[in-house]
C-alpha cells in the first residue's frame, strides 16, 4: 500500500509524542482501541484556566496510519477550546491525510481519542467543583 | 551494499542468474512445442523438458516418469487433493489435513467440503507441529488422503513428514506432502519420507514464476488421479496442456542448483539466521520466536516484537522488504491464522515480522538488518503506550480496553 505524503511526514517526524502527567487535575487522558486489535491510542490534553488546550500530547501502538492520525490530532488540538476540539471530526483527519478506506478506522479512534481525554478533563473538574458532602444550609 | 535489501524469500525468490541462462534458448530460437513428434523443434523441446524432469525427480529421490508438470504448486496442491478424492471416491470421502496449511489446501479442501467430502483439520502445537497421536486416531476407514505440509510459510516450522508418511502407508492412506517452502532447502526423499504426492513450485527456490511439479508414485502404490483439466492428455493424461517448456527448463535447473548445492546454502543461511536472531534477542527485551527453533527451515525466522505494530515496523525500515503476520498489512483485518493456530494471542500476533533469507543475501546485509530492526523498535516503543504502560508495571492483559 502506498502511504500519502503527509502520513509518511508525520509517521517520520511525529508531533507531540509523549505523556502529560495523568494525575494533573489539569490534563485529561484519552486511551482508545485494544492491543488485540493492533491500535491503542493514548491521547492527552492540558488544559489552561482559559478553557484553552495550551499543550497535547500521544503515544500510538498502530499502524502508520494510526500514528500519523494521532499525530495530526495533538497539531490540531493545541491552541484551540474544549467546545472548537469538539467539533474535530474524523472525515477531517482522513480528508488532510488522504487515507485510503481501509484506514479509516484509524481517524475513528484518532476522533474517539480526542473526545475520551476531554470528557477525562471535564469529569476531572467537575468532581472538583462539587466538593463532596455539602451541608445544607 | 545495495537497498532496499530482498529479505522475503519465502513469497518469492530471484531468478537465478544459472537458471535464466538455461531457460533462454527455449524462449528464443528452440521455440518447439515437446509434443510435436514428427519434427527436430518438437524433438528438441521434448528432449529438454525430460532433461528437467530428470533433474526434478532426482531431488527428491523419485523417478523422472513420476513427474507432472504444472503452473505452480496451488495447481499441484488441487490436482492432488482433488485428483485422489474424485479417483478413490468410492472407497472413502475423509480428508486430513491441519489448520497451518497454505491457503492452496485449506481452500481446496473447503471445496470439497461442499460437495459431500469430510476433512478433519488437525490442530498444532505451540512449536507449530501437529500431535501424531492425534493424526492416528484422526484415521478412519473412510480416510483417503492425508494432506500435510513439509515446512510452513508463515513460520518455516518443519513437519515430522517421515513419521507422518509411516503413520499413513501403515493405515493404506495415501499422504500428499506441500513441499513448496522447504524442498531444495532441507532434504526431503520421497522413499524415506513415505511421500505419494509431492506439491514443488520453480519460483520459491530461484527458478521462473508460473511453474511446478507434481510428484505421483507410480508404485506401492500406484496413485491414480483424476485429470482437473482436460485437454490433449499431456503428462500421462493427469495434466493437459501444452508444456512451459523455457520454464519446465527453468525449474529443472533450479532444482539441479539446489542438489549440488542445499548443503552449503542451508549451513551458511543457518549461521546468517542465527547471527540475525542472535543479535536482536541480545539488543531488544521482550522478543519472541514464532515457532520450534529446532524443526525449523535454516533461512526462517519469524518473531514478534511486542508493543510495536507490524505495519509500522515495515513502514519504519522501508529499505528492508519483510512480511508481517499483522492483520493491518493484509485486507482481511485479522492477524495471520497461523500465529493464531500456534496459539499467538492477537496483541502478539500483530507485532509479528517474518525473515526469510536466501541465496543472494550477504553478511553484510543481515548486519544492517539487524541494526535497522533494533533501531526502529526502540523509536517505535518510544511511540506506544504499551510499552509504558509495561515498563510501569501495568498488567496489559487485565487492563480495560476500550475497543470499537
Amino acid at each position: 500500500m502506498a502511504y500519502s505524503n503527509k502520513v509518511l511526514d508525520h509517521f517520520n517526524n511525529p508531533r507531540n509524542v509523549g505523556s502529560l502527567d495523568k494525575r494533573d487535575p489539569n490534563v485529561g487522558t484519552g486511551m482508545v482501541g485494544a492491543p488485540e486489535c493492533g491500535d491503542v491510542m493514548k491521547l492527552q490534553v492540558k488544559v489552561n484556566g482559559e478553557g484553552v488546550i495550551e499543550d497535547a500530547k500521544f503515544k500510538t501502538f498502530g499502524c502508520g496510519s494510526a500514528i500519523a492520525s494521532s499525530s495530526l490530532a495533538t497539531e490540531w488540538l493545541k491552541g484551540k477550546t474544549l467546545d472548537e476540539a469538539m467539533t474535530i471530526k474524523n472525515t477531517d483527519i482522513v480528508n488532510e491525510l488522504s487515507l485510503p478506506p481501509v484506514k479509516i478506522h484509524c481517524s475513528v479512534l484518532a476522533e474517539d481519542a480526542i473526545r475520551a481525554a476531554i470528557a477525562d478533563y471535564r469529569r476531572k473538574q467537575g468532581a472538583r467543583q462539587e466538593p463532596v458532602g455539602t451541608v445544607q444550609p | 551494499m545495495k537497498t532496499p535489501i530482498y529479505l522475503d524469500n519465502h513469497a518469492t525468490t530471484p531468478l537465478d542468474p544459472r537458471v535464466l541462462e538455461a531457460m533462454l534458448p527455449y524462449l528464443t530460437e528452440k521455440f518447439g512445442n515437446a509434443a510435436s513428434r514428427n519434427h527436430s523443434f518438437g524433438w528438441e523441446a521434448e528432449k529438454a523438458v525430460e532433461e528437467a524432469r530428470n533433474k526434478v525427480a532426482s531431488l527428491i529421490g523419485g523417478a523422472p516418469k513420476e513427474i507432472v508438470f504444472t503452473s505452480g504448486a496451488t495447481e499441484s496442491d488441487n490436482l492432488a487433493i482433488k485428483g485422489v478424492a474424485e479417483m478413490y471416491a468410492e472407497r472413502g470421502n475423509h480428508i486430513i489435513t491441519e489448520v497451518t496449511e497454505h491457503k492452496a489446501v485449506l481452500d481446496t479442501c473447503k471445496k470439497l467440503e461442499k460437495h459431500g467430502y469430510r476433512v478433519t483439520y488437525l490442530p498444532v502445537k505451540r512449536d507449530g507441529l501437529i500431535d501424531l497421536d492425534q493424526l492416528r486416531d484422526a484415521i478412519t476407514d473412510k480416510t483417503i488422503l492425508i494432506s500435510i505440509m513439509h515446512a510452513n510459510n508463515e513460520i518455516g516450522v518443519i513437519q515430522p513428514v517421515g513419521e507422518i508418511g509411516r503413520i499413513a502407508h501403515e493405515r493404506g492412506v495415501l499422504f500428499h506432502c506441500d513441499a513448496v517452502q522447504g524442498v531444495g532447502k532441507v532434504p526431503l526423499n520421497v522413499e524415506a519420507d513415505h511421500l505419494d504426492l509431492v506439491s514443488i513450485s520453480a519460483h520459491k527456490i530461484y527458478g521462473p514464476k508460473g511453474v511446478g511439479a507434481l510428484w505421483v508414485r507410480r508404485k506401492n502404490p500406484r496413485v491414480q488421479l483424476t485429470a482437473q483439466m482436460d485437454g490433449g492428455g499431456h503428462e500421462r493424461g493427469m495434466r493437459s496442456g501444452t508444456l512451459n517448456v523455457p520454464g519446465i527448463v527453468g525449474l529443472g535447473e533450479a532444482c539441479a542448483i539446489c542438489q549440488r548445492e542445499m548443503a552449503a546454502e542451508s549451513a551458511r543461511l543457518l549461521g546468517l539466521r542465527e547471527k540475525l536472531r542472535r543479535r536482536l534477542e541480545a539488543e531488544l527485551d521482550e522478543v519472541y520466536v514464532n515457532g520450534s527453533m529446532e524443526h525449523r527451515l535454516p533461512n526462517s525466522l519469524n518473531m514478534s516484537f511486542a508493543y510495536v505494530e507490524g505495519e509500522s515496523l515495515l513502514m519504519g525500515m522501508n529499505d528492508i522488504a519483510v512480511s508481517s503476520g499483522s492483520a493491518c498489512t493484509s485486507a482481511s483485518l485479522e492477524p495471520s491464522y497461523v500465529l493464531k493456530a500456534l496459539g499467538v494471542s492477537d496483541d502478539l500476533a500483530h507485532t509479528s515480522i517474518r525473515f526469510g533469507l536466501g541465496r543472494f543475501n550477504t553478511e553484510e546485509e543481515i548486519d544492517y538488518v539487524a541494526g535497522r530492526v533494533i533501531e526502529v523498535v526502540k523509536k517505535l516503543r518510544e511511540l506506544s503506550p504499551l510499552y509504558e504502560m509495561a515498563k510501569e508495571g501495568v498488567d496489559l492483559k487485565k487492563a480495560q480496553w476500550v475497543a470499537k
